[in-house]
């Protein structure tokens, strides 16, 4: 075991915790802060992967502007979102039973597949995957379309949040 | 080193465990928060195969995953705004009460 791998463990087993106290805590504000732990374990796994910008962009938008946000419209739909109703499904033993059974066959299928234990990284040949992505994003002969079209998307989504949220006097 | 299958047993339990709260949870800002989760998991398959399988051709995976992160977050900024347009309208935002569509 090197000191990688037991990083990996405990951020993984940290991350997961979280996860699960995401979606079984009864109070949502809580639930949200957990999910704060959860996004800050997998921007440290961005890090392992040698992905630096997603790992600030992970903490800048999931962490300081996603989980803000969600916390401030629990707090805005605080009133019925009491605790003292049971915040499940009353069948949630089927949700369960899915998510048990897809990761069973998620894991099944992954560990038949022959790149499963793949060890070696294929990054030897590039020294700078942070100058690549930059270039990458801008580019006319890469990916400067879609990023372009996330633009747009991004302008849609927040006149399409400010419409729909309106308070009009009915 | 760690190997890939590491990073991919760890993301498929953190994706079922958002398709648990999606199924499960009662109040809609819980779903989309395990959505949230579900879309996190991904990223990370995402930018795993990347770095183990395709790094040296490439950055088509840490591009994928930036694209994915702008939808997640127009994503975010709609269905809150939904729900408190929601909240205003019917004061509920348990996602079984919220049922104007169904008869």
């Amino acid at each position: 075991m090197t000191p990688l791998q037991i990083l990996f463990i405990v951020v993984a087993a940290a991350t997961l915790g979280a996860a699960l106290m995401v979606v079984s805590v009864r109070n949502l504000v809580h639930a949200a802060l957990w999910l704060v732990v959860a996004l800050m374990g997998i921007a440290i796994f961005y890090v392992l992967l040698n992905a630096g910008f997603l790992a600030v962009a992970q903490v800048v938008i999931y962490i300081g502007a996603i989980a803000i946000l969600m916390i401030f419209t629990i707090m805005l739909t605080r009133r019925v979102a009491s605790e003292s109703k049971p915040q499940v499904n009353p069948n949630w033993g089927w949700a369960l039973a899915i998510a048990v059974l897809l990761f069973a066959g998620l894991a099944w299928i992954l560990s038949s597949w022959s790149g499963f234990n793949t060890q070696t990284t294929a990054l030897a040949a590039r020294a700078d995957p942070l100058r690549d992505l930059g270039l990458a994003l801008v580019a006319p002969d890469a990916y400067v379309l879609p990023f372009e079209l996330a633009s747009v998307l991004l302008l849609a989504a927040l006149i399409g949040a400010i419409v729909v949220a309106w308070e009009k006097k009915i | 080193m760690i190997p890939l299958s590491w990073y991919l047993i760890f993301a498929a339990a953190l994706f079922c465990i958002g398709l648990f709260g999606v199924l499960a949870r009662k109040n809609a800002i819980a779903i989309l928060m395990a959505v949230e989760l579900m879309l996190n998991a991904i990223n990370i398959n995402l930018v795993a195969f990347w770095y183990y399988r395709t790094a040296a051709d490439g950055i088509a995976g840490q591009v994928f995953a930036v694209i994915v992160f702008a939808v997640a977050a127009a994503e975010v900024a709609v269905g809150l705004a939904l729900f408190i347009s929601i909240y205003r309208r019917r004061n509920t935002i348990a996602a079984d009460e919220i049922d104007l569509l169904k008869w």
